[in-house]
């Protein structure tokens, strides 16, 4: 699962209007896939662009209001583009009892942002999520799709330099 | 001898835990090596065993069944077969024969009776161990029948509520309507739950063919099945597998030749926590933000778009095709008391030998963490166990002894609920989990009533007070009577147990709510 890389801030690439059609064709245009629908649109875009939101509620039959409301509803939706690759950092309570306070902490000091910001250079995303159901192998930490287990802090610097050298397995 | 010329089947589980410890590395390895050596292996990639300290846990097949290596990385592969791991043979990381791991041997597989066995995406591998003989048998029975086989079976909701499955099939039974649904409850999120992970990821088809019966008891054509967002996995693997069952004609229209019709979608959910509440994922189902709906109507009479809805638990539906195929009553002389069948128990959390283990309903909570989990993995004393995901009591180590059943649980003010079970060691502050709980409420709570919404704010607050000394008494005083308010007058499950942990960490733990505040600020 490969992200799109986008430089400019919050102006929708062009052609999104275009994509969310599509993407909305291939729901059948369904109002109850409107999730499906934003899941498509950050899966090519990385994010929802604000833009499409008319146009979705122009084809759904739904009001923007509306439309805007479930956007923001939902954790997992970005609405702002971001950077290459999402890291996400369980701290629920399995992985607190295996001290994910400090895998968090050093992942928020190394790549110096908080959860919720993206790197300076624009490589990562850091999110904290409550549970990604690998709570025998704690911590855990998904990075765009992939899971890993066991993540102490020299398995986190590991696996960041791995991507950052581009040789993600 | 001469060198088989037929492949030797080797096992790498796919389940996202084995893949989350190097799984994929490993299988590439072992095909790598046995090219190299010009063995001819072929690679089966199963669910999980359970054993998930082990992972990846590779199996090999001998004439003596499959002999089980874990945790096996990359690194360890060339050492395997030129110690002969293909025979079977020993080696450092060699278990013995995997169905004779005490651990997977004590266990009273059901449910899970396939996961890890099987190829998840083999319909053929599926039907050999049993799958679709409780499919067929509900094929020629009556409806009603089905239904009643179901509620003799005392199922009970595998989700947490424990809600007799038997009793809400009969509800949208007995309601007419043109169109009914059945709708999975795949929003696994409680912490320390795995165990519908996976069974989606390693017997997908057990959780299709359960819906299909439970479409043909209730009268119902169209299921959907709601998979949170963080288990990407299970949704491919749920997506393909529905896909080869169209394909083969148990999914569709007249399911192999009988007038039934079933039809069956994935949705994905959007890293809402409750929307694992019914009434959430409906409204998410619908395309629409996840708030609570008022009850009644029930979603038995008025559910999904409106329609009589069956909403079950990932591990119920999973549960119904070994009933129909055995009888309620193979089902129900497992378990004791009022919970009756199996519970499939995930041991998580600061644990040496985390993993799944399916056992009867009766097994004490200790023999899970100490005999199956063998203690913590830092080696302390345990101190605190959390049972039933964030919304279930923290109970202390002299309270271990209690049975694993709906009702004894209930006795100890806690929850057996999805069968999680978090353990943690004496380094754990209590006050500080208890503000975590309220603090999960307010990032989780929909927002639709006062008591969530505001009464976790307070919460998250009043702890802040507390942890900081401010106070303490009268903060204390403050917490339990904004926890009683929280439990008696929210909406739903989110904020009307989320005193179950605050309050369980008070009762058992009250001096972590007394530290010396400079101790407390060290944190």
């Amino acid at each position: 699962m490969t992200k799109s890389t986008l430089n400019v801030k919050n102006v929708a690439p062009a052609g999104s209007d275009e994509l969310a059609r599509t993407i909305c064709a291939a729901h059948d245009n369904r109002p109850d896939a409107l999730l499906e629908i934003f899941h498509d649109l950050q899966h090519d875009l990385g994010y929802v662009p604000e833009e499409t939101l008319t146009v979705i509620a122009d084809i759904l039959n739904r009001s923007r209001a509306e439309i805007y409301g479930v956007l923001t509803f939902y954790h997992e939706f970005r609405r702002t583009p971001g950077g290459q690759h999402t890291i996400k950092i369980c701290r629920a309570e399995a992985c607190q009892a295996m001290h994910t306070q400090e895998l968090c902490r050093h992942a928020q000091d190394k790549l110096r942002v908080k959860f919720g910001e993206t790197t300076a250079d624009g490589k990562f995303n850091l999110e904290a999520v409550y549970c990604l159901g690998n709570c025998a192998l704690s911590p855990a930490m998904m990075i765009d799709g992939d899971l890993y287990g066991c993540v102490d802090k020299e398995r986190f610097d590991d696996i960041i330099a791995d991507i950052d050298r581009g040789a993600a397995a | 001898m001469t060198k088989a010329r037929t492949a030797i089947r080797v096992y790498v589980p796919r389940d996202a835990a084995a893949l989350s410890m190097g799984a994929d590395p490993a299988a590439r390895a072992i095909a790598a090596e046995a090219k190299k050596r010009g063995d001819k292996v072929e690679i089966v990639r199963n669910g999980s065993r359970g054993m998930l300290w082990l992972e990846p846990l590779v199996e090999v097949e001998t004439p003596e069944g499959r002999i089980a290596y874990g945790p096996v990385k990359t690194s360890d592969v060339e050492d395997l077969f030129g110690t002969g791991f293909l025979e079977g043979k020993a080696h450092k990381l060699c278990h013995g024969l995997t169905a004779e791991i005490p651990y997977f041997k004590n266990q009273e597989r059901l449910t899970f009776a396939r996961v890890g066995l099987i190829d998840p995406l083999s319909i053929e591998d599926y039907r050999k161990y049993d799958g679709y003989v409780g499919l067929t048998k509900a094929m020629a029975m009556e409806p009603i029948d089905i239904v009643d086989q179901v509620t003799k079976s005392g199922l009970r909701g595998r989700g947490g509520a424990a809600f007799p499955t038997g009793i809400k099939w009969k509800t949208v039974h007995d309601t007419h309507n043109e169109q009914k649904y059945i709708c999975c409850n795949a929003d696994e999120g409680d912490s320390g739950t795995f165990a519908d992970r996976m069974l989606m990821e390693g017997d997908p088809f057990c959780l299709i063919e359960g819906m299909t019966i439970a479409g043909i008891a209730v009268g119902a054509t169209k299921g959907y099945i709601y998979v949170r967002s963080e288990y990407p996995h299970a949704v491919d693997t749920l997506r393909e597998a529905i896909r080869i069952a169209n394909r083969a004609n148990w999914l569709g229209r007249n399911i192999q030749g009988s007038p039934y019709h079933f039809d069956l979608e994935v949705r994905m959910g959007a890293g809402a926590y409750v929307c694992g509440e019914e009434t959430s994922m409906l409204e998410s189902i619908e395309g629409r933000r996840g708030l609570v709906r008022y009850k009644p109507p029930l979603p038995a009479i008025e559910g999904l778009f409106g329609k009589p809805t069956v909403i079950n638990n990932v591990l119920s539906l999973g549960s119904v095709p070994i009933i129909l195929d055995k009888g309620a009553d193979y089902y129900r002389d497992f378990g004791m008391g009022r919970s009756r069948g199996t519970l499939a128990f995930q041991i998580a959390g600061n644990i040496k030998q985390g993993g799944l283990v399916e056992k009867a309903f009766g097994v004490t909570a200790r023999e899970l963490i100490e005999g199956y989990g063998a203690g913590t993995l830092s080696g302390r004393p345990i101190r605190a166990v959390q049972f039933g995901g964030p919304l279930g009591a923290y109970l202390p180590e002299y309270l271990l002894d209690t049975p694993m059943d709906y009702e004894e649980f209930t006795k100890v003010d806690a929850l057996v609920g999805h069968g999680g079970i978090v353990v943690f060691d004496d380094t754990v502050d209590m006050a500080a989990m208890a503000r975590f709980a309220m603090e999960f409420c307010t990032i989780e709570s929909c927002g639709k009533c006062t008591p969530c919404r505001i009464g976790s704010t307070r919460g998250v607050e009043t702890m802040d007070r507390i942890i900081g000394g401010i106070e303490r008494e009268r903060n204390i005083t403050i917490l339990k009577d904004l926890c009683e308010t929280m439990t008696d007058g929210s909406l739903c499950a989110m904020g009307g147990l989320t005193p179950m942990p605050v309050m369980s960490a008070l009762r058992h733990f009250p001096e972590d709510f007394h530290r010396p505040v400079q101790a407390a600020a060290a944190e």
